[in-house]
């Protein structure tokens, strides 16, 4: 469903160019769960940006359930974050004046489900992450692994098949990183599509399938078994 | 996403962000409450103004013979008949004579007055009004009736609760009947215009030990109407004196100029005035607007990055901009009507609040906010959401 073809992404064409994707191609299909793994530098945020539909290759085709992304427009490409894609970042990135309802509920809103759904969609999906009792907490109330499981909870609501996370674990401690992975296993197991990206072998070992990138290259591309004991 | 979406997203984000929405409401509140009090203000001194310099009687001519060689050899009735003649250039006339400082008697209260002698419409020359009684009349005057009007001051001493109408008082030793008392037009004190007595100028110019009157007004139906009403006294003097100066013809046309270059002046200052205020209002509110959507910069990316279209971000912000400014708008008109109230009470002039001024500064600085929460929301829901939310 998510097909890479000689991607590049190429920052100040000319003298100083920079190659943060320097032609890379995989294929992913439904129900996998990736890792893409790499240091910083290495191109893994660019081409999770690509495959988020966040930002459009210089050359090569990007292609989501057989339609050619680099080609679309703006309003376009949010239609396919908002349904096709679920984010979990980093730093969260909650709407820090909103309450936990609002944030989960903005994908739903923006894609026009009427109220009364939605209602329903927003507490199912919270109750999802276990935090359903916490509707009307503001999220600098909650702690960063609540935050975290808000985020996902947000990812879900609209049910898109494919969870793309951005160093998911990355601000939290290892016991509150260890759950979130393990609820995104359990959410693999229950059919989405996870792609991973870390710079944290660890993290990735929890992964089916580990590509790894240097320098805007994939160095190898091997299935895995998932551990989660390599977790630290 | 819908309108009633759009606006709901942007009650809430002006909700969940009260003091952001209050700084920009406030610059939008200052920028309009200043432009009101201002020009309201400034309006109410110039209106005063107007009206004062209205009440002066710009209309008014006036004539004053000095004869040739003494000789004044021209009766009253003979400059009276000038405007009776001519009906279309003058609405009224009165000689007018002046003795001031006469000793007024009543009983045993005697105080010291100015008298002055007109004819009936001396009271509408002068903008008198009668309170009580009635005012001098013509067969008083042709038939040189000891009667007079008299002020609020007048009546006061001389008759205290008592009711004057009809009592006798004595002026410089000759009785008079008092047949009416005139409004208060000062404070009722000695200085005041209320320390005063009209006579039937007959009796007056007997009184003056004058039979001649040297003074008369002479009132033009129209500002436009007294050049012409000027040249037929003149044509009219010329003729008795053969000496242009043996009198001489005036009127306030010449202060009219004047203060019609000042209010001239007045209106620009208060367009400047306008002008400075709305652009420091609208400056502020630029800078509150530019600072707080730059500020929003990674919200409006993590809204793309969850699948927010431009135009559903734009919307939301160009209503939030819409309903702040808007708010802070009718907040702005009616601080401005309070503090001009206020103001003008303190300023001791008639504060009307300018119709003008309110919808110019709404409409000025509801326009600059909304643009300024246009422009930038535009600018930061064009980029890649990625560098949006990379923003810090």
């Amino acid at each position: 469903m998510i097909e890479l073809l000689d991607v590049y992404k190429i920052y100040d064409e000319g003298e100083n160019e920079v190659r943060a994707l320097d032609g890379i191609s995989f294929r992913i299909s439904e129900g996998e769960f990736v890792a893409i793994v790499g240091k910083s530098g290495s191109g893994k945020s660019t081409c999770m940006n690509i495959i988020g539909a966040l930002d459009v290759p210089t050359r090569g085709t990007y292609r989501l359930n057989g339609t050619d992304v680099s080609e679309l427009s703006d309003n376009e490409l949010a239609v396919i974050r908002n349904k096709t894609l679920g984010f979990v970042f980093q730093q969260y990135n909650l709407i820090s004046k909103s309450n936990i309802y609002e944030n989960v509920e903005l994908p739903l809103i923006y894609q026009g489900i009427p109220a009364q759904k939605r209602k329903e969609m927003v507490i199912s999906s919270l109750d999802r992450v276990g935090l359903a009792d916490r509707l009307h907490h503001m999220p600098n109330q909650l702690s960063g692994g609540q935050q975290q499981r808000v985020s996902i909870a947000r990812a879900l609501a609209a049910n898109p098949p494919v969870i793309l996370a951005d160093e998911p674990t990355g601000a939290l401690d290892s016991k509150t990183g260890k759950d979130v992975m393990k609820f995104l296993m359990k959410l693999n197991e229950e059919g989405k599509t996870i792609i991973l990206i870390t710079h944290d072998n660890g993290i990735a070992e929890c992964a089916k399938r580990i590509i790894r990138l240097h320098d805007g290259k994939i160095i190898s591309d091997q299935p895995n078994v998932p551990k989660l004991e390599n977790l630290q | 996403m819908n309108i009633t979406q759009s606006l709901k997203l942007a009650l809430k984000s002006i909700i969940g962000n009260k003091m952001r929405s209050f700084l920009t409401m406030l610059g939008v509140i200052i920028g309009i409450a200043s432009v009101i009090t201002l020009v309201s203000v400034v309006q109410g001194f110039s209106d005063d103004m107007v009206s004062s310099f209205d009440s002066m009687g710009t209309n008014n001519i006036t004539v004053s013979l000095s004869g040739r060689g003494g000789n004044m050899n021209i009766k009253p009735e003979e400059m009276l008949t000038i405007a009776d003649e001519n009906r279309d250039l003058f609405s009224s006339a009165t000689p007018n004579v002046t003795i001031m400082g006469a000793t007024v008697k009543y009983g045993s209260n005697n105080i010291s007055s100015s008298v002055y002698g007109g004819n009936e419409e001396y009271a509408k020359i002068k903008d008198y009004a009668v309170a009580n009684g009635r005012f001098i009349s013509y067969i008083d005057t042709v038939n040189r009736n000891y009667v007079c009007v008299i002020g609020t001051y007048v009546a006061n001493e001389l008759f205290g609760t008592g009711d004057p109408i009809g009592k006798m008082l004595k002026i410089n030793g000759s009785a008079y009947t008092v047949v009416g008392i005139l409004e208060e037009e000062g404070d009722s004190t000695e200085t005041s215009t209320d320390n005063m007595v009209i006579i039937p100028y007959s009796v007056a110019s007997r009184l003056a030990r004058n039979a001649r009157i040297s003074s008369y007004t002479f009132v033009a139906t129209a500002a436009e109407k007294i050049e012409p009403a000027k040249a037929v006294i003149e044509e009219f003097l010329y003729d008795v004196f053969e000496d242009e100066d043996a009198y001489n013809v005036s009127n306030l046309s010449q202060l009219v100029d004047t203060i019609e270059d000042l209010m001239g002046t007045l209106a620009l200052v208060l367009a400047g005035i306008a002008a400075i205020s709305l652009l420091v209002g609208g400056i502020g509110i630029m800078n509150i607007m530019l600072v707080s959507v730059t500020e929003r910069t990674r919200e409006i990316g993590i809204r793309k990055a969850i699948g927010g279209k431009r135009r559903d971000i734009l919307s939301q912000f160009v209503i939030e901009a819409i309903i702040t400014s808007g708010i802070g708008g009718v907040i702005g008109i009616i601080v401005g009507a309070i503090l001009s109230t206020i103001l003008a009470k303190l300023l001791g002039v008639s504060g009307t609040v300018s119709v003008s001024a309110v919808i110019l500064s709404f409409s000025v600085s509801v326009l600059i906010g909304i643009l300024f929460g246009y422009f930038p929301a535009a600018k930061a829901a064009k980029l890649n959401p990625i560098d949006a939310l990379r923003h810090d």
